[in-house]
């Protein structure tokens, strides 16, 4: 990719990230922040092609590292906020019947 | 080859960058938050289930299971266990983890490069910059992490210390810099690492733990910055876009987080807490402290009209939330009218408080944001805070000499009655002496959150 166009790439996420947290309930920030801890758990995509690439055994074992860090980081991401929205569900549904 | 693969992958890759995109958003609003989520979790099942095909994946699909099961087993078997309480330090530890994969990614691309493979000065720049924010992010996210679960209680200072911060700041960008000029070795990249992973250690270290949830945030968006960088150099647009969006909106929530505090970014990660400690307790205090009994107290919230309780940490630690929730139904019952007040910082993090209350049963409408409440406590019965203190400390509006002064509290001390549940005379989370469990109108109900929201139960029933 030409440099130039990912930095378009770049600036145009930026303003999109920006864009979505903004006007954001406070009750919602430490979900928010969980949830996109989870999201830069894609960071495992590229640790699998980078462990799936690897030829050394330095490059191997590094490759490991990343791969097993990378899906803690997403499994972990995961199971936390949906733990945490889970309980915003269920009060909603309370709320409903009362 | 599969056939069809190299449309396959990148359309996988894109489907998943707009699905992250619309979970979001989707999180930013109660209603379909948990429909964001799950829909991010299908764009990673996606984007993770194509990578085993990705055209540059062709060996060691051993070793990438395994690893993907180990550390996918640790982090389920530890999220699913963790209590509500502990959430925060666990976002940091998962946090971590992903600074250091995207580290670990700049490791082994900069690994190629020396064994022969070619790179371009941009690519080479990008990797370096990844490494460095994601080793700062990995090795602060750990120290982030040990603070809050207690394993490191001490705030470690010491003279000069900015100083040593800035060489090995300065020393990483160097390091960081030759690789990029003059190629990588074993011994440089190797130095390079160790020094990003000491710099993000040294500047987390001194950070006081009420600073913490903003020190985890800016770590999040750090983290994303980096995954984003890796991905240029891994030319998958989707690590691109999902890496920048969250160090965007990281860094977006890191602000408000800030700002919610009445701190700077700057003031958070440079000044610290730390002077309250130096100078010794800050301003005068005058007056005792008034223990009451649960028998009183209860009684006194029983007979009032309107009553507002102050959640903080201490409810959090005590697991008092459903407690609570049995003592405002029976108030609710008697007649009393209940509210429930939210510090934007209460607990360990914006929304903390909320989640746990949730997890109680309190809906929404009881609970009251700082700006819609404070006009409620003049003519307030009973103002209960349980667990929470610097948020309440009088002396963020009073005493210009205190470290918290200017800082929006809930207003407590103006409410006719002040109920304080706390387990010791000892100082909060600041070290700040708080002002408010001296004054006249206040009372201190020693003991933990739970017994004594139990008590507090025990006593309003026995006057049915």
């Amino acid at each position: 990719m030409e440099g130039w166009a990912a930095l378009y790439i770049f600036m145009l996420a930026a303003f999109t990230g920006i864009e979505v947290i903004s006007r954001v309930p406070a009750i919602l920030h430490t979900p928010l922040m969980s949830g996109s801890n989870f999201i830069h758990g894609i960071v495992l995509v590229g640790a699998m092609v980078i462990l799936g690439s690897a030829d050394t055994t330095t490059e191997q074992v590094v490759g490991f590292i990343a791969v097993f860090l990378a899906a803690g980081n997403v499994v972990g991401g995961y199971v936390v906020t949906d733990r945490m929205l889970e309980m915003f569900k269920s009060s909603g549904q309370k709320k409903d019947q009362s | 080859m599969i056939p069809g693969i190299d449309f396959i992958v990148p359309g996988a890759y894109f489907l998943a960058a707009v699905m992250f995109i619309y979970g979001l958003k989707a999180m930013g609003s109660p209603v379909t938050a948990h429909r964001g989520i799950l829909l991010a979790g299908i764009a990673m099942l996606i984007a993770v289930l194509v990578t085993f095909v990705h055209p540059m994946v062709d060996s060691n699909y051993g070793l990438m299971i395994a690893a993907i099961a180990i550390g996918s087993l640790a982090a389920w078997w530890t999220g699913k266990r963790v209590a509500m309480t502990d959430m925060p330090q666990m976002i940091a530890l998962y946090n971590g983890m992903g600074g250091g994969a995207a580290a670990a990614i700049a490791t082994v691309e900069l690994l190629k490069v020396i064994g022969g493979h070619q790179l371009d000065n941009t690519t080479t720049i990008m990797a370096v910059a990844g490494g460095i924010i994601g080793a700062i992010a990995f090795s602060g996210s750990l120290i982030a992490f040990a603070k809050l679960q207690g394993w490191m209680r001490k705030t470690w200072r010491f003279a000069g210390q900015q100083f040593v911060n800035l060489i090995f700041f300065g020393a990483t960008i160097a390091m960081g810099l030759m690789i990029i000029i003059n190629g990588p070795d074993p011994l440089l990249l190797t130095l390079f690492l160790a020094t990003a992973l000491v710099a993000g250690i040294l500047i987390t270290v001194p950070i006081g733990g009420a600073d913490m949830p903003v020190v985890i945030s800016l770590y999040n968006a750090l983290t994303g910055l980096a995954v984003g960088f890796e991905g240029y150099v891994l030319q998958n647009p989707a690590m691109m876009i999902a890496g920048i969006v969250v160090g965007a909106a990281g860094t977006m929530l890191t602000q408000l987080m800030a700002r919610a505090m009445n701190r700077s970014l700057s003031n958070v990660l440079f000044a610290g807490f730390g002077k309250a400690d130096e100078d010794g307790p800050a301003g005068e205090v005058s007056g005792e402290m008034k223990a009451i009994d649960a028998t009183d107290a209860a009684i006194q919230m029983a007979y009032a009209e309107k009553v507002i309780i102050v959640p903080g940490y201490g409810m959090a630690v005590g697991q008092a939330q459903h407690k609570i929730w049995e003592l405002t139904e029976l108030l609710t019952e008697r007649g009393v009218k209940v509210m429930f007040a939210i510090h934007p910082v209460a607990g360990r993090m914006p929304g903390h408080m909320n989640v746990l209350l949730a997890e109680a049963g309190v809906p929404y409408d009881m609970i009251y944001d700082l700006e819609d409440i404070n006009a409620q406590f003049p003519t307030t019965d009973v103002a209960l805070v349980i667990g929470a203190n610097d948020v309440v400390n009088p002396a963020a509006r009073k005493d210009t000499s205190s470290p918290i002064y200017g800082m929006p509290i809930l207003n407590v001390d103006k409410a006719r009655n002040c109920i304080v549940i706390k387990r010791g005379q000892g100082t909060g989370f600041s070290g700040i002496e708080n002002l408010l469990f001296f004054e006249d109108n206040t009372r201190m109900l020693y003991g933990d959150a739970q017994k004594m929201a139990q008590a507090l139960i025990a006593g309003v029933k026995s006057l049915a």
